[in-house]
């Protein structure tokens, strides 16, 4: 009934905390897919960082050791992903699939002990002078220092694929795998380091959740975020600047949804939860050019 | 080869089976089905110390089994299934939305014991229960509206039942009481339990100025939002949440399940067991009101008790009228009390509520 209740600083400043998470676990998932790999695994490789980030942070007391755990430990699981897909041949969808179900058990298992525990505290990163614009800097200048790196990521994949001779070979990896054997590169490396990265991505998304957004650890956290993250790699066309879009779009749905809804406007809350579903599904429709690399999902093997 | 193994297997599956039914006959077997993991802190949490509660009574008279996370729909209906072929006595399925998958499965074992938990539809072998939870929430209600200063109390609502509905409707009137310029605004999760949206929820609540947050989701997630923002009181919901006190935790609604769980799980021990409706509140000890701590003033945390004791021994029904719907229109008139049934399907909000309630 009443939208002046909803202060549009603070809409805009928990929009780009709502969506941090999503956005570190797509933009990895988007270099893997443009590698030609097709990950379904997301979500096991976010709730294993936010509970390898939860327990690492935990016991130093520093979140950026826990952050960096995180990496490490969705890193190593996605490993597991490459190794059977890669140099095993099994099949993605269906490895990474079990790769999920894999994650959620495991970070159960490992979580017994850390129930009803609180994570160290990461305090807001108030960037001098830029924080005092008004209006922009409460909203884009104070917050914790992972919304920035986030950013920075998918920025540097922007650089990373479209201005180096190394995002060049990746493409072309994942554009057409057996014509970039023909030219000598190497092929399964590519990926598997591809892979580990996207998973290094994941484990930090989750981590987030786990470390700053709620700040806890509990079993089945992620609650599909990470099948969130894969829809905005596809609504993205595999590009990072349009991925900043897609997970700000997400991020500031469920945001504005509940916005709404305190303020007491009744729109059904189904209507906006699939709305930004249907904003994937028209962007896909209207924009041809989006894409998929030639040879994602397909199995390599040197001697084919 | 296939066919092989899948023989096999069958017969491996079959062996396992007797072995289970043959076991069945001297150990009683309780199977319960939660909605959210063991470990949520709340509400699943509460029903398995509950369960914890009943191994220990019973010691190796009884064997109790559980599936965690269970999602409302046509997937419990395949987990109580199973756990009725595996050779359960009872079984308790602790969230309204199992209550259609527990009446088939109910209808499909009549020899099995059902118990649901917040439902209405019973059967021969189907009883229900649940906690008179309303009437926490009015001492919470009554804490609240003391409490506030901005007069704004957010609410995060899991789903649009009258259980949840209840309880809104009960936290108001008694926050209405203390204070008459008190605002609720009301967020629907739709989820049990969903840390992230849950704390998202109590975000966006604190930024619309709320500075009590009441929850009917069963995560710990609301009370870290509380505890981040400061200033902002919340109230343990379904557990104690004892480790988020003396602030942001006021105090809580506790269920106690074991000795309800005890005394049933004895009822089929003895073959007395019958098919109940029972609902229990504050007196009996299902429902029980944590400690409310210092960050409470002395004479609400005396009123607030003196409240939770009037309601306990039946002398003050938190529903007692006079007391309009939403509309104007008349519900209860002067000195009036609301009946079960009024309750039971309450989808109505009272006069003062904003806001609709979500079809």
């Amino acid at each position: 009934m009443d939208l002046t209740s909803i202060n549009p600083i603070l809409f805009f400043a928990s929009l780009m905390v709502a969506a941090t998470p999503i956005l570190l676990a797509a933009i990895g998932e988007l270099v893997v897919e443009r590698a030609g790999v097709l990950n379904l695994g997301v979500e096991g490789m976010m709730i294993t960082g936010a509970v390898i980030g939860f327990i690492v942070a935990v016991s130093t007391g520093s979140p950026w050791l826990g952050f960096l755990g995180a990496a490490v430990g969705g890193a190593l699981i996605s490993q597991v992903f490459g190794l059977l897909t890669q140099y095993l041949l099994s099949n993605q969808v269906a490895t990474g699939l079990a790769l999920t179900l894999f994650g959620l058990g495991l970070s159960a298992l490992m979580g017994q002990g850390y129930i009803g525990i609180k994570a160290p505290s990461f305090p807001d990163l108030h960037l001098p002078i830029l924080s005092d614009i008004p209006y922009l800097g409460p909203i884009a200048f104070q917050h914790d220092p992972m919304v920035y790196v986030g950013l920075l990521i998918v920025l540097a994949v922007w650089l990373f694929l479209n201005r180096s001779r190394a995002g060049l070979i990746l493409r072309a990896v994942g554009e057409n795998h057996d014509a970039a054997h023909a030219l000598g590169y190497n092929v399964r490396r590519t990926r598997m380091l591809a892979i580990a990265f996207g998973g290094a991505c994941a484990g930090l998304g989750g981590a987030y959740l786990s470390l700053l957004r709620v700040p806890q650890w509990t079993e089945g956290m992620t609650a599909g975020a990470g099948w969130i993250a894969l829809a905005i790699v596809v609504f993205a066309s595999w590009r990072p600047g349009r991925l900043v879009l897609g997970a700000y779009l997400f991020g500031g749905v469920t945001v504005l949804q509940l916005n709404l809804q305190a303020a007491g406007i009744a729109i059904p809350v189904e209507y906006l939860s699939m709305s930004p579903y249907l904003a994937t599904i028209a962007v896909l429709v209207i924009m041809s050019a989006g894409r998929s690399p030639g040879s994602l999902g397909k199995q390599f093997h040197a001697a084919r | 080869m296939k066919r092989r193994t899948l023989l096999a297997t069958t017969a491996a599956l079959l062996a396992l089976g007797t072995g289970a039914f043959a076991q069945s006959d001297d150990v009683t077997k309780v199977g319960f089905v939660y909605v959210g993991p063991v470990g949520d802190g709340g509400w699943t949490y509460e029903h398995d110390q509950a369960r914890q509660a009943v191994e220990a009574e019973f010691g190796d008279a009884v064997e109790t089994v559980f599936v965690e996370s269970v999602p409302e729909g046509p997937d419990a209906e395949r987990v109580m299934t199973q756990m009725a072929l595996d050779g359960a006595d009872l079984i308790f399925t602790t969230s309204f939305g199992y209550m259609d998958p527990t009446v088939n499965v109910a209808a499909k074992f009549p020899d099995v014991k059902f118990e649901h938990a917040t439902g209405f539809k019973r059967a021969d072998n189907l009883s229900t229960y649940s906690a008179r939870f309303y009437e926490g929430r009015a001492v919470q209600g009554h804490i609240a509206g003391q409490l506030t200063e901005s007069n704004i109390v957010g609410y995060i609502g899991s789903y649009p039942i009258p259980e949840v509905i209840r309880g809104i409707n009960s936290a108001y009137l008694h926050a209405k009481e203390v204070n008459p310029d008190i605002e609720f605004k009301i967020v629907w999760a739709y989820t049990w339990f969903d840390p992230a949206k849950e704390a998202e929820a109590a975000s966006v609540l604190i930024e619309q100025g709320a500075d009590v947050i009441l929850q009917h989701t069963d995560s710990t997630a609301p009370q870290a939002a509380a505890q981040a923002a400061g200033n902002v009181y919340t109230f343990g919901q379904a557990s104690d949440m004892a480790e988020y006190g003396p602030m942001p935790r006021v105090s809580s609604i506790i269920d106690d399940w074991a000795p309800y769980y005890i005394a049933r799980t004895q009822a089929v021990m003895d073959g007395t067991w019958e098919s109940t409706d029972t609902w229990d509140g504050i007196g009996p000890g299902m429902v029980g009101i944590g400690e409310i701590s210092d960050a409470v003033p002395a004479e609400v945390k005396a009123s607030a008790e003196a409240l939770r004791d009037s309601i306990a021994e039946g002398s003050y029904h938190p529903f007692t009228g006079p007391i309009n719907k939403q509309d104007g229109s008349v519900w209860l008139a002067e000195g009036e009390t609301a009946d079960d049934g009024t309750l039971l399907g309450m989808n109505f909000y009272v006069e003062g509520l904003e806001g609709d309630i979500p079809e």
